[in-house]
């Protein structure tokens, strides 16, 4: 008993120290807010199309029978990052045929309108979200984000910041590629 | 400093009130229902500023749910319907307060863990301490020697 005694100390600087060890993680990023939707279906939303742009808008019901993993993309004109990761996105459905839907969050219409013409559209959908209500409903804090819905409407992975840089891009098109596989054995 | 010029400064401090986020257009006209809004801002966390609530937030995502929740409100939600509502899609981490559920048992126990051990801790080491020390009074010998010593003194007075 005593013996156990003398070592308590020890014990709690261990546990104690394990815990700052722990903290020190640099993989560990504390401002990472865990997302309530993976694996549950997508959110109820219903946004109207972009005006002046040659896509449809983007709702729910669109990707419940996708049959396919689909990319859905919140972005904003005003959203410095997304300038950046509009190329690779671009460069994504290029090369990799990925399905990409875009959120228009909290844009002005005719900014939007403008971005897309310069830079140009790699979306399938475009859904105008004015007052960030379908943002609420997807659980952003932020733009850019990016999630990844499988072929019957279930989000399977999300991906807070713009997909940029090696890092980045490697966790999306490993992510992407798992639900791709998956899709390809559940069919 | 002279005593009008304190006076002057501890006016002038006076005069400071912290500022508000919640803006003109998003209070309601039913002060009840705003006062259940404000106190429901204080218990969901902002986003993107993490360590504030939404209440003193100045975020848009913080706006955009202030005004969610006095729509949940005037819509007739009670204010646990609203606090579901936002961490239905936010999870248990937009509240101050987390949930007791068995992921959040460490939580809520560990602080309580640490005092009962700190506390054992002071105990044992009181305890020993009482028992080393010898009790207070005097023993036998004592007595007689006092004694004694007393009868000496009166002798000699």
């Amino acid at each position: 008993m005593k013996r156990l005694l003398v070592a308590l100390p020890l014990l709690i600087v261990l546990v104690i120290g394990g815990f700052l060890l722990w903290g020190l993680n640099p993989e560990r990023d504390p401002n990472e807010i865990p997302s309530v939707l993976i694996s549950q279906p997508a959110p109820e939303f219903d946004l109207p199309p972009l005006e002046g742009i040659d896509v449809p808008g983007l709702a729910r019901s669109d990707l419940m029978e996708t049959g396919e993993p689909v990319v859905i993309n919140v972005f904003a004109s005003w959203c410095v990052p997304c300038r950046a990761e509009h190329a690779e996105l671009t460069r994504m459905v290029r090369e990799d045929g990925v399905r990409l839907m875009g959120i228009n969050y909290k844009d002005k219409p005719k900014d939007a309108l403008r971005w897309l013409n310069n830079l140009g559209n790699p979306y399938e959908r475009v859904g105008t979200d004015l007052d960030g209500r379908a943002g609420i409903e997807w659980g952003i804090s932020g733009v850019p984000e990016t999630f990844i819905v499988d072929g019957s409407g279930t989000v399977l992975y999300r991906y807070v910041g713009p997909v940029v840089g090696d890092d980045a891009v490697r966790q999306f098109s490993t992510a992407l590629a798992q639900a791709r596989a998956n899709a390809g054995a559940g069919s | 400093m002279t005593m009008r010029s304190l006076a002057a400064y501890l006016f002038v401090l006076l005069l400071a009130f912290p500022a508000h986020a919640v803006e003109p257009d998003e209070i309601l006209d039913d002060p009840v229902l705003e006062a259940r809004a404000r106190d429901l801002s204080k218990q969901l966390r902002c986003v993107v500023c993490q360590n504030q609530d939404i209440d003193s937030s100045n975020a848009g995502v913080a706006r955009d749910l202030r005004i969610l929740v006095r729509e949940r409100l005037v819509s007739g939600d009670t204010d646990e319907q609203v606090l579901d509502f936002v961490v239905a899609r936010y999870g248990d981490y937009v509240l101050f307060r987390p949930p007791w559920k068995p992921t959040t048992y460490a939580l809520w126990i560990a602080p309580f863990l640490v005092l009962a051990i700190g506390g054992v801790a002071v105990g044992a080491v009181l305890m020993r301490a009482r028992s080393r020390s010898t009790p207070l009074g005097l023993s036998a010998q004592e007595e007689a020697e006092f004694a004694d010593l007393k009868r000496h003194l009166e002798q000699e007075r």
